[in-house]
């Protein structure tokens, strides 16, 4: 109940903020762009529309997730409310989950709002597949475990360190793969060992990515879409564990 | 014997710099216990750990070393949070909510019905005098509006210990006079206060006990009927003619404190010079306007104990 009060509040703080409706108009305008851009290809015009339109739900939902989230917790503490907060009887674990989930909460309407205008795009043109909601499920869970990464990093450092080691996990996360190839390249000495390690260590974002199977007509089975949201939810975990031990253990100055 | 409400033991705290390069212990073996009912209040120079203190109480920051107490229990505990209420210096609340929201808000982390909310919302909003501005946004409160929906906030919840940082700044007078009539009551209904201020004339005017934190301890601490002196320590003379100078008695025991038109007021140290200074006056065709004892203040025992470092 405590934590829903916190997650409440932290909803109503960024829908009373105007920046969250700037970024939401910029991703309805990018998915209504996408029609203009496939005007200037030949032939692959549904192709682009679902491409564009999924990376812009993507993109913007990243950006939320981080811009957002680094701020959350270090402007609790910058501006001092936190200290009223934590004097009340909660615990510091409740504050952290209270604080993801408002946001979590946050993107999930954004992901909604950009699904429809791009869904009422895609039934305009007659080009309406549901396998789409597969990917754009997966995108949602991308935007939960980097939303925990944002909080973690916000939990002991500040807005601008966050939010430039977020970005590095984020692309780390999306490129995780290329260390699998490195270590076939490396025939000798420890540097296959390190990089099937640090492939095993670091998520996986590229897991929870279909977009290019679905837009390519692809079929996405649901047990991929369940194993790789089970996945996505247990890396969530274990980084907002991490962000409660963190904070756990804070000095408010 | 009944078990002090709050007890603090050899508490330290040391904060450290950047890569630990440098660190300064604020606190060096703090003691301190209250009792129930009590009025304390925690004076001490700009720096000398007051807030630090607080903020250990609240655990809000850790100590290195040392033991917490409230009602008994390790102050880490979370239920026993729901019997303090805590006023942090120069508070800043969530701006986008108006203050009844924010206030039911907290109702909820105390985990009271939406009735229950709304009630003690009313109630404390009641008694801080901001009813009338409690559907406006926090944004557009002043400082002294902040200050008295922060201590709405501290007592929301009928705490049974109010921690209070420096309540009085950012007051205007009668803010201040209201919040010594709150702090009164709470201690009329039998609960536990501990403050820290800057402004000593509340502090006497409301504090059972005062400890002065001096060096990281509790330097002096007591009653200010036991740590006060009532004797008389000196008078201060008012009187219209010649300037102080040409008037004042050989060995002159006192000073000139200030002069406005043709009115000197003079501060005097024993009563033999108070004669002497009398009729002085007179001699030289002055005339008495007024003589006020003056005994000891909290001021002058805090600025002689701080001084004393």
């Amino acid at each position: 109940m405590k934590t829903i009060a916190i997650a409440t509040n932290t909803f109503r703080e960024a829908i009373r903020d105007r920046i969250l409706y700037l970024i939401l108009v910029f991703a309805i305008l990018m998915i209504g762009s996408s029609r203009l851009l496939s005007l200037l290809t030949v032939g692959s015009e549904e192709k682009i529309v679902k491409d564009i339109g999924l990376a812009s739900i993507s993109l913007f939902g990243v950006a939320t997730a981080i811009f957002v989230g680094v701020g959350l917790v270090f402007k609790e503490i910058e501006k001092r409310t936190v200290y009223t907060l934590v004097a009340k009887p909660i615990r510091r674990s409740q504050f952290i989950l209270g604080k993801y989930l408002g946001l979590v909460l946050v993107l999930a309407v954004n992901v909604a709002v950009m699904t429809c205008f791009f869904y009422a795009l895609l039934l305009a043109k007659g080009w309406m597949d549901f396998a789409i909601t597969r990917a754009i499920v997966l995108i949602f869970v991308e935007l939960m475990l980097v939303t925990a990464i944002a909080i973690l990093f916000s939990a002991f450092s500040t807005p601008i360190l966050s939010s430039l080691f977020t970005v590095t996990f984020y692309l780390i996360g999306h490129l995780s793969w290329g260390l699998l190839l490195l270590a076939e390249k490396l025939a000798d000495g420890p540097g296959p060992a390190i990089c099937r390690a640090l492939y095993r260590i670091l998520p996986n974002l590229d897991a929870l990515n279909v977009k290019g199977m679905v837009v390519q007509g692809v079929e996405v089975p649901m047990t991929q879409v369940f194993y790789a949201s089970l996945y996505g939810v247990s890396c969530t975990t274990i980084v907002l564990g991490l962000a409660v031990l963190v904070f756990r253990k804070r000095d408010f100055l | 014997m009944p078990e002090p409400v709050l007890e603090i033991e050899g508490l330290r705290k040391t904060y450290k710099g950047h890569l630990s390069l440098t660190s300064r212990e604020v606190i060096r073996g703090l003691d301190l216990k209250l009792e129930a009912g009590e009025v304390f209040g925690l004076l001490g120079q700009n720096g000398a750990g007051k807030t630090t203190t607080i903020k250990m109480i609240l655990a809000l920051i850790f100590p290195d070393a040392g033991k917490i107490r409230i009602f008994g229990q390790d102050h880490l505990g979370v239920k026993l949070r729901s019997k303090l209420g805590f006023l942090p210096e120069n508070p800043w609340f969530y701006e986008y909510l108006t203050g009844r929201e924010f206030l039911k808000f907290y109702g909820q982390l105390f985990g009271y019905s939406r009735e229950e909310r709304n009630r003690r919302a009313g109630e404390t909003l009641e008694k801080v005098g901001m009813s009338t501005r409690a559907d406006m946004p926090l944004r557009k409160y002043s400082k002294g509006m902040l200050q008295r929906i922060g201590m709405a906030q501290a007592l929301l919840n009928d705490p049974e210990l109010v921690i209070l940082d420096e309540p009085m700044s950012g007051l205007d007078p009668i803010g201040r006079r209201e919040f010594r009539d709150i702090i009164l009551d709470l201690k009329a209904r039998g609960r536990t206060v501990f403050f820290s201020s800057h402004i000593l004339s509340d502090a006497e005017a409301i504090c059972d006990r005062v400890g002065i934190l001096k060096e990281g301890r509790i330097g002096l601490s007591g009653r200010l009927s036991d740590l006060l002196s009532p004797a008389v320590g000196s008078w201060e003379l008012t009187y219209a003619g010649p300037a102080f100078d040409k008037l004042a008695p050989a060995g002159f025991q006192g000073g000139l404190i200030s002069v406005r038109g043709p009115e000197s007021l003079v501060r005097v140290d024993t009563e033999a010079d108070l004669a002497r200074l009398l009729d002085a006056v007179r001699a030289h065709g002055g005339s008495l306007i007024s003589v006020a004892a003056r005994r000891e203040t909290l001021e002058d025992l805090y600025v002689r104990e701080v001084a004393a470092r």
